[in-house]
C-alpha cells in the first residue's frame, strides 16, 4: 500500500508540472502587448512599468516561469488587479461556497444515478431498464445552463417556491441556504448523475453474469440479497474510479450553474474574472482546480485499493 | 442448389467492403438512423437558412417586442423585437461550425501527435504523454473559458480553444491504438520488407484505428457544441447581434418572467444537436468497434 501510494505521488509531480506549465503559457496567447492587455482600462505609464516589473515580461520566457511558478509554491498567487487582494484569499473565500453545492450535487446524482442504474441493470431489456436509459441519455445530452435556466423559471417564477437566484451561507441560515442551492444543487448533479448511472448499470450487468453471483443463487439466497449484497458491492468498485474521473464535469458545470443562479463561488469568480481581465485569477483558479481535480482522483485511486481486497496486498 | 447459394451468400458477405459492413450496421440501429437524420436536417437548415427564415435574424423590430409565438412569428420574438425562428435557424450555423471546426482542429493536432508518441521512441512517448495527462487534469470547460478568456471573446476563438482542449483526447486514443496494432502481424511485415515509419504509420495504422477515431469524433462534436453554446451563454463565444444558441439563452434568462418563450427554443436546438450526435455515436460505436463485434 505504501509503495503504491509512493508511486502514485511521483506520478503527480510530472503532470503538476506540465499542468502549471500549461496555465502559465496561457499568458502567451494574449494578443499583443501583455502588460497592455493585462492593464485593461489603465493606460498610466507607472502602472504598466509596475506590471512589467510584477510579471517581469522583460525577462526571458523560462524566468517569468521560474518566478511564477517560485510564488506559486510559496503560496502565492500573484493579486487581483481588480480587487486588489490575495488570488488565494479570494479563492478561499469562493471555495466553500462551490464546495457545499459540489458535495450536495454529488449526494443527488449518487442517489439518483446509482440507484436507477442498478435497478435498469436487475430489469434489463425491460421497459423499465429503456425509461432509465433514455432519461441518462437525456442528462448527458441537456446543457445545465438551459435546465438551470427553466427550473428557475418553474419554480421560482411560475410556481414561486424557491428563490430565483443568490446564495445564503450554511451557517447564517441552514433552511435559506438550502432552499438556494437545491436547485442548482440538482442542475449540477444531473449530467453526473446520468454518467453514474451509464456506468453502474454496465458494471452491474457484468457482475450480475459473473460466477459468485450464480453461485449465491444457487445457494438459494434471496435475489434482494444477490442484488444488494453480492452483486452491487463489486459492481461499485470501478464506479468510484469512473466516477472520479467525471468529477472536472462536475466542476465544469459550477462555472455555468453558478452563473446562472448568480452563486459568488470559484465558478463565478473564474468568469467575473475574465471580463475584467483579471488574468491572475484566471491562471489562479485554472491552477487550483486542476489540482484539486488530481487530488480527487488520487483519493478515488487508494478508495479503489481500499475497498478492494485483491489490490490491498 | 442450396450448397450453391449458401456458397454465393458468403462469398457476398465477405466481398463486403468494411465501410458497407458498417454502413449496414449502422442503419439496423434505429436510434442511429434517428440520429443520423436529425443531423442532416441540422445541416440542410444551417446551409440553406436564408431561404428558409421568414425574417432577417438581426432586423429589430420596435413594435414587435417580445411578442409571443404566433402566426406571424412561430417562436415568438425578443426583447428587440427579432424573430426567434429566424435566430434559432441562423444559430444552428455558429453550433454546427463550431462543432465541426473544433473537432477538426482536435482530430488535425491530435491524431499526428498520437501517432508521433504511439510510434515514436520512449521519451517522445513519455513527454507527450505526461502533457497530454497535465491537460486532461484541467476540467474541459475551465481550461476552454480560460484559454478563450486569453485570446479574446470570438466565434473563432471559441472554436480554437474547444479544439485545442479537445486535442489530447484525440492524442491519448490514438496513441493507445497504435499501441494495439504496431505489434500485429501485418505491422511488423511493413517494417520487414522497408517501409519508412511514416509510411506505415499512414497506410498501415491509420486506416486501422479509423473506427475509433470516428466514433470519439461524432461523441465530441456533441461535446463541442455545449461547449460553444457554454461559452457564448457566459459572453466568449459569438458575439452580437449574431445569432447564437448560448447566447440568445444568455440574454433569454434576463426576460424569464415576461418571455418565457425566449428561452425555449434555443435550448431545445442545443439538446437535439448534441442528442443526435450522441445517439450516432453510440451507434457508430456498435457498428464499428470491433471489440463488439
Amino acid at each position: 500500500m505504501l509503495l503504491f501510494l509512493g508511486k502514485r505521488l511521483l506520478q503527480l509531480i510530472p503532470t503538476l508540472f506540465f499542468v502549471s506549465v500549461i496555465i502559465f503559457g496561457l499568458q502567451q496567447l494574449l494578443p499583443g502587448d501583455p502588460a497592455l492587455a493585462m492593464a485593461g482600462e489603465e493606460r498610466d505609464p507607472a502602472v504598466l512599468e509596475q506590471i512589467r516589473r510584477e510579471y517581469r515580461l522583460d525577462q526571458p520566457i523560462y524566468v517569468q516561469y521560474l518566478y511564477w511558478v517560485g510564488g506559486v509554491l510559496s503560496g502565492n498567487l500573484g493579486e487581483s488587479m481588480r480587487l486588489k487582494e490575495p488570488v488565494l484569499t479570494l479563492i478561499a473565500q469562493k471555495f466553500p461556497v462551490t464546495l457545499q453545492l459540489a458535495l450536495m450535487a454529488i449526494v443527488i446524482s449518487l442517489s439518483i444515478g446509482v440507484g436507477a442504474g442498478v435497478v435498469s441493470a436487475v430489469k434489463k431489456n425491460t421497459p423499465i431498464d429503456y425509461a432509465v436509459n433514455l432519461v441518462a441519455l437525456w442528462g448527458i445530452s441537456t446543457p445545465n445552463f438551459w435546465l438551470g435556466i427553466m427550473l428557475i423559471f418553474l419554480f421560482a417564477v411560475y410556481l414561486g417556491w424557491l428563490p430565483a437566484s443568490g446564495y445564503v451561507s450554511l451557517w447564517e441560515d441552514p433552511w435559506l441556504s438550502l432552499k438556494t442551492t437545491i436547485l442548482p444543487a440538482f442542475v449540477l448533479g444531473n449530467s453526473f448523475a446520468a454518467v453514474l448511472m451509464r456506468h453502474t448499470r454496465s458494471a452491474m450487468l457484468q457482475a450480475m453474469s459473473s460466477d459468485y453471483v450464480r453461485t449465491a443463487r444457487a445457494k438459494g439466497l434471496a435475489e434482494r440479497v444477490v442484488v444488494l449484497k453480492h452483486a452491487m458491492r463489486n459492481a461499485l468498485t470501478p464506479v468510484v474510479t469512473l466516477g472520479a474521473l467525471e468529477l472536472g464535469t462536475l466542476l465544469s458545470g459550477a462555472v455555468l450553474t453558478e452563473q446562472v443562479f448568480s452563486i459568488p463561488g470559484f465558478g463565478k469568480l473564474i468568469v467575473d474574472s475574465v471580463f475584467n481581465r483579471d488574468y491572475a485569477v484566471v491562471q489562479g483558479v485554472t491552477l487550483v482546480t486542476a489540482t484539486t481535480y488530481i487530488l480527487l482522483n488520487l483519493l478515488a485511486d487508494i478508495a479503489y485499493v481500499l475497498i478492494n481486497p485483491r489490490l490491498r496486498s | 442448389m442450396a450448397v450453391a447459394e449458401a456458397d454465393t451468400l458468403v462469398v457476398e458477405l465477405s466481398e463486403e467492403s468494411p465501410g458497407a459492413r458498417a454502413w449496414r450496421r449502422l442503419l439496423q440501429r434505429k436510434s442511429a438512423v434517428l440520429g443520423l437524420v436529425v443531423i442532416v436536417l441540422f445541416v440542410l437548415i444551417a446551409v440553406f437558412a436564408p431561404l428558409i427564415t421568414p425574417y432577417d435574424p438581426t432586423q429589430q423590430s420596435w413594435t414587435s417586442i417580445r411578442k409571443p409565438p404566433s402566426l406571424q412569428h412561430w417562436f415568438g420574438t425578443d426583447e428587440s423585437g427579432r424573430d426567434l425562428f429566424s435566430r434559432v435557424i441562423f444559430g444552428a450555423r455558429a453550433s454546427l461550425l463550431a462543432g465541426v471546426v473544433s473537432i477538426s482542429i482536435a482530430l488535425g493536432l491530435g491524431v499526428p501527435i498520437g501517432l508521433l508518441a504511439g510510434y515514436g521512441g520512449r521519451w517522445v512517448d513519455a513527454i507527450i504523454s505526461r502533457i497530454t495527462d497535465a491537460m486532461l487534469a484541467i476540467p474541459f470547460l475551465i481550461l476552454a473559458i480560460a484559454m478563450a478568456a486569453f485570446l479574446g471573446p470570438s466565434l473563432q476563438n471559441a472554436m480554437i480553444a474547444i479544439g485545442l482542449t479537445a486535442t489530447p483526447i484525440f492524442v491519448r486514443l490514438t496513441r493507445g491504438q497504435v499501441m494495439a496494432v504496431k505489434v500485429e502481424d501485418y505491422v511488423e511485415a511493413a517494417r520487414a520488407v522497408g517501409n519508412p515509419a511514416v509510411r506505415i504509420a499512414v497506410k498501415h495504422i491509420l486506416p486501422n484505428i479509423m473506427p475509433a477515431l470516428i466514433v470519439q469524433a461524432t461523441i465530441s462534436i456533441a461535446t463541442a457544441i455545449i461547449a460553444e453554446a457554454s461559452l457564448s451563454f457566459l459572453g466568449l463565444g459569438q458575439q452580437p447581434p449574431a445569432p447564437s444558441w448560448g447566447s440568445m439563452l444568455n440574454t433569454a434568462q434576463r426576460f424569464l418572467t415576461n418571455a418565457p418563450w425566449m428561452a425555449i427554443w434555443p435550448g431545445l436546438a442545443i439538446f437535439l444537436a448534441v442528442l443526435s450526435f450522441n445517439i450516432l455515436g453510440d451507434g457508430l460505436r456498435d457498428a464499428l468497434d470491433p471489440k463488439e463485434r
